[in-house]
């Protein structure tokens, strides 16, 4: 191998390390954390066969949820991923529960008791402060296309 | 060249070119096929408790998506037990190849029906009809067993694998794919086989194949029939980098096209319905034959006839106006449309990572008691618990879609004439994987 060839290979190398090191530092570099006052929140779920009312809930960080879960129609459940919260309630009655929302991010909440077919897919999503992963998608996306166009720079295009 | 053959290997020759290998493995999942009829028609109607939903919604359709295709390509398509009841009739024997004393009519395909479109067309069908599919055991054994009287019949009226050639949506699916797959077979030395008059794999094939001919992975089933009748044993089963048959020299049809295009389409509504938080559109792709359901297959629809087709015309568009190469849009959105092949093998693959991981403790408990009638083959007594998608696993959707992007932007790249050509590509890429990311994630 020339000279000239490991030095394109060790640049080539270089760009790639390059490349997963930003994309490392913007999936996982610690942010600030959000800093607003913590409230109570009193919020009412309405489960029916196969959706909550509201499907979506945002809260503060910090924030102290209190979730009434009313079963308008079968037995329905409450179980919050991320967190070790989860309520039941029988058709008609209301289940009670209350957990400190100290996890950021986008948490869906599912059915937790055999409700029929579509059980397996009853969801619901709880945002807690702004979705950071997300805008760290966005931005490994532009990096994402900013890495193909330069590993792709030096070879030639295609012809239809 | 960057490829192993694995053909160089004794042994890796060996489990290639014997029957029994590949037979066993055939056999274990003809068996699993009939024993997931029987389940779904007599097991318990709560989906989670029955084998034929786990096991073909969770396991295989998992399994499918995260090994068989892109580590194998259309590897399940060597071991899937819907052709081989037809094949053994066409064929005259079970361990017998092509060309035997069989049954059948062995009629040619219509030319009218060739292609991907029907395949596509299958593929809208099971996206339309999914909510009720995916979670009704009874139907899935029904969609099962009519899938394997379709494929019987087929191979009694026409030659070869008819069914899987052009019907089997999933068949479409992995062919899609399996061109970014690492695993290729191709001739060794071209020049052997011009001067081969008899042609004996192609007889042999029963896809249909010349092996001289292959130019993408997308038609070959793997089934090492070719292998096992070339007289020079000029045929390399090889390992290869991921993505190899996408380039400026691929020359892909308008069905494939379309095909990418509805796998487009198939994957964003299916993270829609089956992980968002829209209760009435769950409900709407359920109750079909009501209101609600007309106008989600209309929304379906449009998603995968009009939209997607007119932003990705679109991109095709100003990407020819980029290079002021007007010419032939058709001829274009074919070539392009490689493009798309990367984006949706990852997309479905993060799709199937939000759903799997959730779903996969079902899978013991189905195990031990198959049918959901209080078994415990396993010893298992728990129910499987309610699951959850944790932060590595969201985490790992993101890497995915994002490695989705990145390989379809290079894709791009590769074979456009600039990166001034390849931008609005990209872009289209770009607001898929954005949408993807809001549906899975956002």
């Amino acid at each position: 191998m020339s000279a000239a060839s490991l030095i394109q290979k060790g640049k080539s190398w270089a760009r790639v390390l390059l490349f997963l090191g930003l994309a490392a530092l913007i999936l996982f570099v610690p942010l600030p954390a959000h800093s607003g006052t913590p409230q109570d929140r009193l919020i009412r779920v309405e489960a029916s066969r196969f959706q909550y009312s509201p499907g979506e809930i945002s809260v503060n960080p910090g924030d102290r949820v209190t979730v009434e879960l009313v079963s308008t129609d079968v037995a329905h459940g409450f179980s919050l991923d991320g967190y070790n919260f989860e309520l039941k309630a029988d058709p008609g009655q209301t289940a009670t529960g209350t957990f400190i929302a100290d996890h950021d991010g986008v948490f869906r909440f599912r059915c937790s008791v055999a409700c029929g077919n579509l059980h397996p897919f009853m969801l619901g999503k709880l945002h807690v402060g702004p979705n950071i992963l997300f805008i760290r998608a966005i931005l490994l996306g532009i990096l994402a296309v900013i890495a193909a166009v330069v590993s792709m720079h030096a070879q030639p295009g295609g012809q239809v | 060249m960057n490829r192993l053959d694995l053909t160089r290997s004794p042994l890796g020759m060996s489990l290639l070119r014997g029957r029994w290998p590949q037979f066993l493995l055939r056999a274990v999942t003809l068996a699993g096929f009939i024993f997931t009829i029987l389940a779904g028609l007599f097991g318990s109607v709560v989906g989670s408790h029955n084998f034929a939903i786990i096991f073909v919604w969770v396991a295989w359709w998992t399994a499918l998506k995260l090994v068989f295709i892109p580590f194998g390509g259309r590897s399940w398509c060597a071991i899937c037990p819907i052709p081989m009841p037809g094949e053994w009739l066409q064929n005259g024997g079970i361990m017998r190849r092509r060309g035997g004393a069989g049954l059948g009519l062995g009629k040619r395909w219509p030319k009218a029906l060739k292609g991907t479109w029907m395949q596509a067309g299958g593929f809208l069908l099971i996206g339309l009809f999914g909510a009720v599919t995916l979670t009704s055991a009874r139907i899935t054994a029904i969609v099962l067993l009519f899938i394997l009287a379709l494929a019987l019949v087929l191979s009694l009226l026409f030659e070869r694998r008819s069914f899987c050639n052009y019907l089997c949506p999933i068949g479409g699916f992995t062919g899609l794919y399996a061109q970014a797959a690492p695993v290729e077979l191709r001739v060794k030395d071209p020049e052997i086989c011009a001067v081969h008059e008899e042609k004996t794999c192609y007889t042999a094939c029963p896809w249909g194949q010349y092996p001289l001919a292959l130019k993408t992975s997308a038609n070959c089933g793997l089934c090492m029939e070719c292998l096992r009748v070339c007289p020079s044993d000029n045929l390399a089963v090889n390992l290869r980098p991921w993505g190899s048959d996408l380039g400026p020299k691929t020359k892909p049809r308008l069905d494939d096209t379309f095909l990418a295009l509805v796998m487009l389409a198939s994957a964003l509504i299916d993270s829609a319905v089956f992980l968002g938080p829209w209760g009435q559109l769950k409900q709407a792709a359920y109750t079909i034959g009501s209101a609600g359901w007309f106008i989600f297959v209309a929304a379906f629809l449009a998603v995968g006839l009009v939209i997607l087709p007119g932003l990705y015309a679109l991109s095709v568009r100003l990407a020819q106006g980029a290079e002021q190469t007007w010419s032939d849009l058709r001829k274009h959105l074919a070539y392009y449309s490689q493009v798309l092949i990367p984006l949706g093998l990852m997309a479905w693959i993060a799709f199937t990572t939000s759903f799997a991981f959730v779903k996969f403790g079902y899978v013991l408990p189905v195990v031990s008691d198959p049918l959901g009638w209080g078994w415990k083959l396993l010893g298992i007594t728990r129910a499987a618990g309610v699951g959850q998608v944790t932060t590595f696993s969201l985490i790992l959707q993101v890497v995915l879609l994002m490695v989705g992007l990145f390989w379809s932007s290079r894709v791009a790249r590769r074979i456009s004439a600039s990166a001034r050509q390849a931008a609005p590509l990209i872009g289209f890429s770009s607001l898929f994987t954005l949408a993807m990311l809001w549906l899975l994630i956002g």
